[in-house]
């Protein structure tokens, strides 16, 4: 018992981590990012570079991770975002221009870093042992703390500073917040780079237990999409809570459901289905939208 | 002067003409030989091989003049196509193949794309190379495919076998991806366990492909206590997670494969923990590879920046195709030509040092010669790098 819930912490902080990108993005501006994934697997190869073949400090590296994928984030925003919705008003375009950039990602990162698995030296060793009731390596539980404190940060962030708070309005209501005085386009790109920072970290975290390989990438927006369905697309909180939800049912499925076979993820899809069947909008999304 | 100049020109494009007419009367012909196999997603690698193999091959082979078959001399062109592991992308990949006239294909590299593959293949005349281990691609009524590689129930019960001998293993816990070829490795590789009397504690934990973090996975599977742990058909990209947290759970006993792994990988992802880890090797080792092995070795890591073990043993089907087309130059466009001369083709194996040959073998296990004869090398994993636990024939 002690274990699952250990697994269902970890695992649910860096899921929830994973979604929180997504849901912003898709809070600010009403897009799907189908690269979430590949922007992830990308922030875990900057971390492998700087940390696990140049030698620099992890914080060095995951620094360079939130940096590289913020500026990735940005320029994505501005050159391929901004113009195709300003040009076309139908969803399509911007759902077909993410899936575009995710397998455009995927061959960059193939041609620069190429197929194989990647890994990077423990950051810390050792494991905690309970007396066999609980095992969880040291690592684990630092970067299920780093996870926590990131996500506590990044809600601090949006809730007191005057970014967050113009964030949060042009997410409510775009027009209003327009005409309120908020800058839509800096803070659209602004929320893109951040969407795409916390992808860049969460990736650089987990490249320290994981290891990060190029086909990462589109499982990874899979379980995102999840969480955020969840949770409600588009609030922040709703996609913290997917996240632990889906982190403590694949625990506790894995633990119980072991003897049966793989049908953990079955079973999480059929309750998915039954529950957006009974609330479409999530557990915290607003049915209007 | 006006005239002169143009006269002069006109002389010059009749004499490009004529030269350029002689180049390409010179120019050697062109062999196309196909790969259909997966190059993107978590076992991009297994693909990825196939191709690199492939295309450093063909370069080197072009650069030194092409290869003579029935007194005309081909460059090499390999024509390449991503299944993405998608059974319906690897029959278009194959009937792409069939539309540019290829009767010779590598892939595809999972056992449902090969299965699928296998009527394109059969109406087109077309050959084809899987690394996919179902019998009945191999046996008759089935002749098109040629298996790869070395069956992980040929090598399954070598390996327990062994350990079983050597290291006094008495129990075994299977574990393995949910889809097509763990699953059935993990049966076959049970069904070898048990028949040579090893008791099998855990066998039916598996996860989802795409998972990344194997400790609740696994967790289970420890408290059986095996004395051996086989990651059933593991993709590089899974291997290195799922030792380095059986270890990390506390399990102090052995884990092998029968798939391939990377070196450079294990070690990336699960360093010192991954000692002792046996698993299926490249078919070669520094002890019996030849000088044109450690060539080939030394282009593929120059032309792709990075050697993948698993090239040692993937190098070897276009090296097969094009012996046999050497062997009967009637095969080039005639796949029944081929079949004949495989019973009875039997070159030497510039791979290896020594007497070994390049022929075909299977018949033990297919009833008739459908599989490359490559050595069956058992590694294990020390200290970044792979030592030879023993080499085996397989037929």
């Amino acid at each position: 018992m002690e274990q699952v819930i250990a697994n269902s912490l970890y695992l649910g902080s860096q899921y929830a981590m994973i979604a929180l990108g997504l849901t912003l993005i898709f809070a600010l501006m009403n897009v799907l990012n189908f690269a979430h994934g590949q922007m992830y697997v990308l922030g875990g190869f900057v971390t492998y570079t700087v940390y696990g073949q140049l030698g620099l400090p992890f914080v060095v590296a995951l620094l360079a991770s939130a940096v590289s994928l913020a500026v990735v984030g940005a320029l994505v925003e501005y050159f391929l975002f901004r113009p195709v919705m300003k040009r076309s008003v139908r969803e399509e375009s911007s759902m077909l221009l993410a899936a575009g950039i995710a397998f455009l990602l995927d061959a960059i990162i193939l041609l620069v870093f190429g197929e194989k698995q990647r890994g990077v030296p423990k950051i810390v060793n050792g494991v905690f042992n309970w007396d066999f009731r609980l095992i969880m390596p040291y690592d684990r539980i630092l970067i299920c703390i780093l996870a926590i404190v990131f996500i506590g940060g990044f809600i601090a962030f949006m809730q007191y500073s005057k970014t967050g708070r113009a964030l949060r309005a042009l997410a409510q209501d775009r027009v209003a917040a327009q005409l309120m005085g908020v800058n839509v386009d800096r803070y659209s790109m602004v929320g893109f780079a951040l969407g795409a920072m916390l992808a860049g970290i969460v990736g650089g975290l987990l490249v320290t237990i994981t290891g990060v390989n190029l086909g990462m990438g589109g499982p990874t927006s899979i379980k995102a999409f999840m969480m955020v369905m969840i949770g409600g697309a588009g609030v922040i909180s709703g996609a913290i809570a997917g996240g632990f939800i889906l982190g403590a049912l694949e625990a506790v499925g894995l633990a119980v459901l072991s003897q049966y076979g793989d049908i953990t993820y079955l079973l999480i899809f059929v309750s998915l289905m039954i529950f957006l069947a009974v609330r479409p909008q999530g557990l915290m999304g607003k049915p209007w939208g | 002067m006006h005239r002169s100049m143009i006269s002069r020109m006109a002389a010059l494009a009749i004499a490009g003409t004529f030269a350029m007419g002689t180049g390409a009367l010179a120019a050697d012909d062109t062999l196309k030989i196909g790969f259909v196999g997966v190059t993107s997603g978590p076992a991009a690698a297994w693909g990825i091989s196939n191709v690199r193999s492939m295309q450093a091959r063909a370069d080197w082979l072009n650069e030194i003049g092409g290869v003579e078959i029935g007194g005309k001399t081909y460059d090499i062109e390999i024509v390449t196509f991503d299944d993405q592991k998608d059974p319906k992308r690897a029959i278009a990949g194959m009937e792409k193949m069939a539309q540019e006239g290829i009767h010779y294909v590598v892939g595809p590299n999972v056992d449902d794309g090969a299965a699928a593959v296998r009527p394109v293949a059969e109406q087109n005349g077309i050959i084809y190379f899987p690394y996919a281990f179902p019998k009945e691609l191999y046996s008759p009524p089935a002749s098109n495919a040629v298996l790869g590689m070395v069956a992980n129930y040929q090598s399954g019960p070598a390996i327990y076998k062994y350990l079983k001998e050597n290291e006094g293993v008495k129990t075994v816990a299977f574990v393995a991806a949910n889809e097509s070829d763990p699953l059935s490795q993990r049966d076959s590789g049970i069904a070898a366990a048990e028949a040579i009397g090893l008791e099998v504690v855990s066998g039916n934990v598996t996860f989802q492909v795409d998972t990344t973090d194997f400790t609740p996975v696994l967790t289970p599977v420890m408290r059986s206590r095996p004395d051996l742990l086989v990651l059933s058909g593991v993709s590089p990209a899974n291997a290195p997670q799922l030792i380095r947290s059986a270890r990390e759970l506390g399990y102090e006993g052995l884990i092998s494969t029968e798939t391939a792994q990377d070196a450079s990988v294990l070690q990336e992802g699960a360093g010192d923990l991954a000692n002792g880890f046996i698993s299926v090797g490249g078919a070669s080792t520094p002890d019996i590879a030849s000088d044109l092995m450690n060539e080939f070795v030394e282009r593929y890591t120059k032309q792709f920046g990075e050697y993948n073990d698993e090239s040692n043993t993937k190098v070897y089907a276009l090296e097969y195709i094009l012996e046999t087309l050497k062997a009967n130059p009637a095969a080039i466009d005639n796949v029944d030509e081929f079949k004949k001369t495989m019973d009875s083709f039997e070159v030497a194996n510039p791979y290896m040092k020594g007497d070994a040959k390049l022929r075909y073998v299977g018949s033990t296990s297919f009833g008739q010669k459908r599989q490359v004869a490559v050595p069956l090398v058992v590694n294990v994993y020390r200290d970044g790098k792979f030592e030879t636990l023993f080499v085996a024939e397989v037929d």
